[in-house]
């Protein structure tokens, strides 16, 4: 029988609210905490946050009885309680397929974290996780190379690579810049790294950087006989700029290029990240912006949904924060974030913050960035958490070396073989650090060095954002 | 300036040459490459052997000595193999490699013979 037109607001509950619903395999899932306002039952805002979220407004309007609305609304079909936090509740729901546009991460999020974040009914809201079905996924073309083929690009096997951000980030002329790049490729680093804010000023233009870079890439080459590379960074002013820098590092022959896939735009990345697949090109991401959006443990969205975002629109390298370096990151937390980055399956597993299962599908691994404020005195813990598949990038810990860059790039490559090495022969990393690197300096006075410079350095602060598993 | 240690590398320097993962530590011990070969065997990776001239060590595709060993556990028969195939290539960088078919993708590779380096 066809419905009957009743203009009006009708409770949220009456049409979003449905605990009897099954989620199916191609549904979107996504779990969202939320502060309600005081007074307002759980029910409620949960049903307003499916509707704000999906096909709902505040009224009713006739327009909604000439489609199916019971198809295409998002449905909250479950609550459950924050453990040690009553302020807040989790909602789950689901929405239809046919809700976004294939291949498109920009409309999931539009949806999803769009006008219903300011809703008033809501102190504060927060995006815990999305599943993404695997027919969703399919849709998107992900990222351009994936861990396999970045392996056999540069030839790094059985080890993690090494990198090096280029300090200071601002100010240095394209000539020193390339200087500073190639004291750390020759000393045995497999990349260097354009900072985020390095685009084109005035005291560095893309083009010359670029030229000289190159220029530094080539004869480390040669002179190691190993391959190298360096994170150009094309992220620009607009999306043809990026394009333009982006076809100038292929035809001089750069393995890599960067972009700033949350300052820049998803709609950017997921068209850079198209060009470098069809072109051979591996892609770094950079994630400047994250923090504002995930480091709130009430507002915001988790950086589990960042990273899932970022895998279907595309990228071969992503920052996942280091754990034990200068920038926030629980431990759990970020073990669970960086096997989204690379497995093909991931499990649910709320000991680590993952709301659901995630099939990947065929869609490749991106490889996790660890960096910022670490050395040599970290690689121990760094092997042992991020294993083989990984980056990881010492700035200040290459550059700050007393003698140079190459001999500090020299101490990390050092540290991270004798790491592997000891790993492989079954020893415990993470407990006898400090033995295999004091004994792997015997052979090495770079690391030696290093290690005198750095003993002395720890950050030490609590994590703001933890899992809320662990709030009790 | 007189405690900074230069750093040698150089394109005339053969020494600066060097051949991915491993080659930053000092050439391995027997019992060394022993416990590598274990622990690839112990991630169930295919081992196999490959060699090159030291100066064509930067192409993609060295010379396989003879197939991967598949299914092969046995540590005494890969080590026999790596010194068949430097007994015979004595010039050569010999490496072994632990082929992941799951991942398509090596999962350990180092160089076990270092040949002389000329260029």
């Amino acid at each position: 029988m066809a419905k009957a037109y009743s203009a009006g607001v009708k409770e949220y509950r009456e049409t979003y609210w449905m605990p009897e619903y099954t989620p199916k395999d191609t549904d979107i899932l996504a779990c969202f905490k939320i502060t309600p306002q005081d007074g307002v039952p759980r029910e409620e805002v949960a049903a307003a946050v499916a509707a704000e979220s999906s096909t709902g407004t505040w009224t009713t309007v006739w327009t909604d009885l000439l489609t199916d609305l019971d198809y295409y609304k998002g449905r909250a079909y479950a609550i459950e309680d924050v453990p040690g936090d009553d302020t807040c509740f989790y909602a789950f729901v689901a929405y239809p397929i046919d809700l976004f546009e294939e291949g498109s991460v920009v409309n999931v999020l539009t949806s999803l974290v769009g006008n219903v974040f300011g809703f008033k009914a809501l102190r504060a809201l927060r995006l815990e996780d999305i599943r993404f079905p695997v027919a969703y996924v399919m849709t998107c073309n992900g990222p351009p190379q994936g861990i396999q083929v970045e392996r056999d690009i540069m030839n790094k096997y059985g080890r993690p690579m090494l990198g090096c951000t280029i300090k200071p980030k601002l100010g240095l002329s394209a000539k020193n810049y390339g200087r500073a790049c190639y004291e750390g490729l020759r000393g045995g680093l497999d990349f260097t790294k354009d900072d985020e804010n390095v685009n084109s000023q005035p005291f560095m233009r893309w083009r010359h950087r670029f030229d000289f870079v190159m220029e530094a890439i080539l004869k480390a080459e040669a002179e190691t006989g190993e391959r190298k590379g360096h994170y150009l960074n094309v992220t620009a002013p607009t999306s043809d700029e990026m394009m333009r820098r982006a076809e100038y590092a292929k035809e001089i022959g750069a393995p890599i290029i960067m972009h700033d896939f949350l300052t820049g735009g998803l709609s950017a990345n997921t068209q850079l990240a198209q060009w470098c697949q069809d072109n051979g090109m591996l892609l770094h991401i950079h994630r400047a912006m994250h923090a504002v959006l995930d480091r709130n443990p009430h507002h915001g969205i988790h950086f589990r949904v960042l990273t899932k975002v970022l895998r279907l629109s595309g990228g071969d390298h992503l920052h996942s924060g280091t754990v034990v370096g200068k920038l926030e990151g629980d431990r759990e937390a970020t073990l669970g974030w960086i096997d989204t980055m690379r497995d093909s399956y991931v499990k649910e597993d709320r000991s680590r913050g993952l709301f659901f299962d995630q099939d990947w599908g065929s869609m490749p691994g991106v490889i996790p960035v660890a960096s910022g404020g670490i050395h040599v005195w970290h690689m121990p813990a760094l092997v042992n958490i991020f294993g083989d598949d990984s980056v990881l990038q010492f700035g200040g810990g290459t550059l700050g070396h007393p003698w140079g860059n190459a001999a500090g790039a020299a101490a990390n490559r050092v540290a991270v073989e004798a790491c592997v090495q000891a790993r492989n022969q079954g020893r415990e990393l993470e407990k006898e650090g400090k033995d295999i690197l004091t004994n792997a300096a015997k052979h090495s006075p770079e690391l030696g060095a290093a290690m005198e410079t750095w003993k002395e350095i720890k950050f030490e602060f609590d994590t703001v954002d933890k899992l809320d598993v662990s709030h009790k | 300036m007189s405690n900074v240690q230069d750093y040698k590398s150089s394109l005339s320097n053969t020494e600066s040459r060097k051949f991915e993962t491993f080659s930053y530590l000092p050439q391995m011990t027997a019992d060394e490459i022993r416990q590598q070969i274990e622990y690839l065997v112990s991630k169930g990776w295919n081992p196999g052997v490959e060699h090159c001239e030291p100066e064509n060590a930067f192409q993609n595709f060295w010379y396989m000595w003879k197939l991967p060993m598949f299914g092969e556990t046995d540590i005494d028969a890969i080590l026999k193999e790596c010194e068949a195939c430097h007994a015979a290539h004595p010039n050569n960088h010999v490496r072994l490699l632990g082929f992941d078919n799951y991942a398509q993708s090596a999962g350990a590779s180092m160089v076990i013979y270092r040949g002389e380096i000329k260029y």
